[in-house]
């Protein structure tokens, strides 16, 4: 039963992480209409970032709380700056041209970003500081759930919390659905949908970044690749759910996380990425608009 | 207050507007008739910015427009009911209503605006917290018109408020409008395929056709117009 519960929360954890990047692919996706391919590096960089800031404020000999925070923030500011500019050198000359060119260009950028990164540190792995320490007080459930995991769902369901209330409650939130909606309506309300683009990777960008540093201390260590396959993952999750919607991106999420922890658990660790294809295979073709999204219906 | 200079708007190799002049006075209620294809929407939208004017001026006031973003637009007071209304489906009526005023920021005016379009419309009162996507057209209307009133509009463009409606729904939209424009000072530049109607709340009106104005004139007189009879009237 403990291993029950283990593999239960492990599936969270996963799934939380890939939910902090899946939202950026699905707000993105609601907003333009495209699949930006690099947001799996931004993610990187967020992990690289941190990486950078935490190690020189742990020099100065910070407490570690204030080391993850200020970290988070600057990963989070420095992904978002990122992603606001990349957005408006790849995909915005090309708002207007056929769909594929904005897909080639999100591809042409991933690469980039991966190239940037490998020249610019190593292609080795780098060992992450342990910036989650063991809390005293987990000690009893540390064979269930480890202190990192707990942050990581703690963090992540606040964030999910926070991006809930902006998105339903708030002038620039209302703005972001409503541009999703019918983005020419938009216009003709007085919306500045440039700007509304711009906040939208901002947020998905730092978000992916947040993600980065939770899950570069959990594992302990990072390199220029690992945004590669965490986005392929994330944006498996965001279909999964529904591409396009927030809470399908949730949900989505935790269904892959949960599916890859199980199946690595009872049957090997070499099937994690067949089982979550076959997953995703089969969801799409019994539901293809994915499991939270609305038939598609074509923008006029 | 609106003029419009030999202008010229399409898209790609389609010239949809070739060459219109004309001009909307502070208070009037315009309307400009014209077939199906004969480039109405393509002018809103040049109006509006949301497409380019290629050619030509567009003044508002003594203030060029052409080439501002359509927000700029909208924050001059020229606001636009589109054709086929385009609710924000997924946003409840009383949200799209929040974001008809979205580049205003009087907190008390919003709410006596708010108020004073659900006693135009006491339905969309009723339905306030209903997503808009699932009123009927009728009521679909009646929204993107009170969107576009919760803007406080200088100027209202409408584009076929009629389309799709029920005669007597269509009789209750045009009192409105009229009841607007006498009310509030609100100019009107009403585009319709229903000349009958529209020439009768306006003032003066214009026949476009292919991309060029045809006609144009004082609403009774283009009543009488033989050849506005034949064409849109239907006489
Ligand atoms: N997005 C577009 N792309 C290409 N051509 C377009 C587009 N929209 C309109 N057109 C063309 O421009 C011309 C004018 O269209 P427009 O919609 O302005 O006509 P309209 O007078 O509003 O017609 P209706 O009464 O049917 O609404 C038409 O020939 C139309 O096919
Ligand atoms: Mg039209």
């Amino acid at each position: 039963m403990n291993y029950f519960i283990e593999l239960f929360f492990s599936g969270l954890t996963r799934g939380a992480i890939y939910a902090l990047i899946a939202l950026g692919y699905t707000m993105v996706y609601g907003i333009i209409g495209l699949i930006n391919f690099a947001h799996g590096e931004i993610y990187m960089i967020g992990a690289f970032t941190s990486f950078v800031v935490a190690s020189v404020l742990s020099i100065y000999g910070f407490p570690l709380i204030a080391i993850v925070i200020m970290t988070g923030f600057a990963a989070a500011v420095w992904a978002g700056a990122y992603g606001y500019t990349i957005e408006k050198l790849a995909y915005k000359p090309l708002r207007h041209a056929p769909r594929l060119s904005p897909l080639i260009s999100a591809i042409g950028m991933s690469i980039l970003l991966q190239n940037y990164v490998l020249l610019a540190q190593t292609s080795d792995f780098l060992p992450f500081p342990k910036l989650i320490p063991d809390f005293p007080f987990m000690e009893r459930y540390a064979d269930v759930l480890g202190s990192s995991d707990l942050v990581i769902l703690l963090t992540t369901t606040a964030v999910m919390i926070l991006l809930t209330f902006l998105i339903k409650y708030t002038r620039i939130g209302k703005a972001m659905r409503a541009t999703a909606q019918d983005t020419t309506m938009a216009m003709l309300v007085g919306i500045n949908v440039n700007r509304i683009i711009s906040i939208t990777f901002v947020i998905g960008s730092a978000l992916a970044a947040i993600g980065g540093l939770l899950i570069a201390s959990h594992i302990g260590q990072i390199n220029f690749y690992i945004g590669f396959i965490a986005g392929i993952k994330a944006f498996t999750a965001a279909v999964l759910g529904g591409i396009g919607s927030i809470p399908g991106a949730v949900l989505g999420s935790l269904v892959l996380g949960l599916t890859e922890s199980f199946a690595t658990g009872y049957v090997s660790s070499d099937y994690e990425d067949v089982f979550a294809f076959s997953l995703l295979v089969l969801i799409l073709i019994f539901k293809p608009s994915g499991l939270l999204g609305k038939a598609v219906i074509k923008k006029v | 207050m609106l003029k419009l200079q030999n202008v010229q708007a399409g898209y790609g190799n389609i010239l949809a507007i070739k060459d219109v002049s004309l001009e909307v006075e502070r208070g009037e209620i315009v309307t400009l008739i014209g077939a199906n294809g004969s480039g109405k929407s393509t002018l809103l939208m040049a109006i509006s910015g949301i497409i380019p004017c290629r050619k030509g001026r567009i003044l508002f006031g003594d203030r060029e427009m052409q080439g501002l973003e359509p927000d700029r637009i909208v924050k001059m007071g020229i606001c636009q009911v589109p054709e086929g209304r385009h609710i924000f489906p997924e946003l409840s009526v009383r949200e799209n209503l929040d974001m008809g005023a979205f580049l205003r920021t009087d907190k008390n005016g919003i709410k006596e605006d708010m108020d004073y379009v659900y006693s135009l419309f006491p339905i969309l009162a009723e339905r306030r917290n209903q997503d808009g996507g699932t009123l009927s057209g009728g009521e679909q209307q009646m929204l993107a018109l009170s969107r576009a009133l919760m803007a406080r509009p200088v100027l209202l463009l409408l584009d076929e408020p009629s389309m799709g409606l029920a005669p007597l729904v269509i009789k209750q939209i045009f009192e409105i409008i009229k009841k607007i424009n006498s009310e509030y000072k609100t100019t009107v530049f009403l585009v319709e395929q229903n000349a009958h109607q529209a020439l009768h709340i306006a003032d003066r009106g214009y026949v476009l056709e292919n991309g060029r104005i045809a006609l144009s004139g004082s609403a009774a007189g283009l009543l009488e117009n033989p050849e506005v009879q034949k064409a849109y009237l239907g006489i």
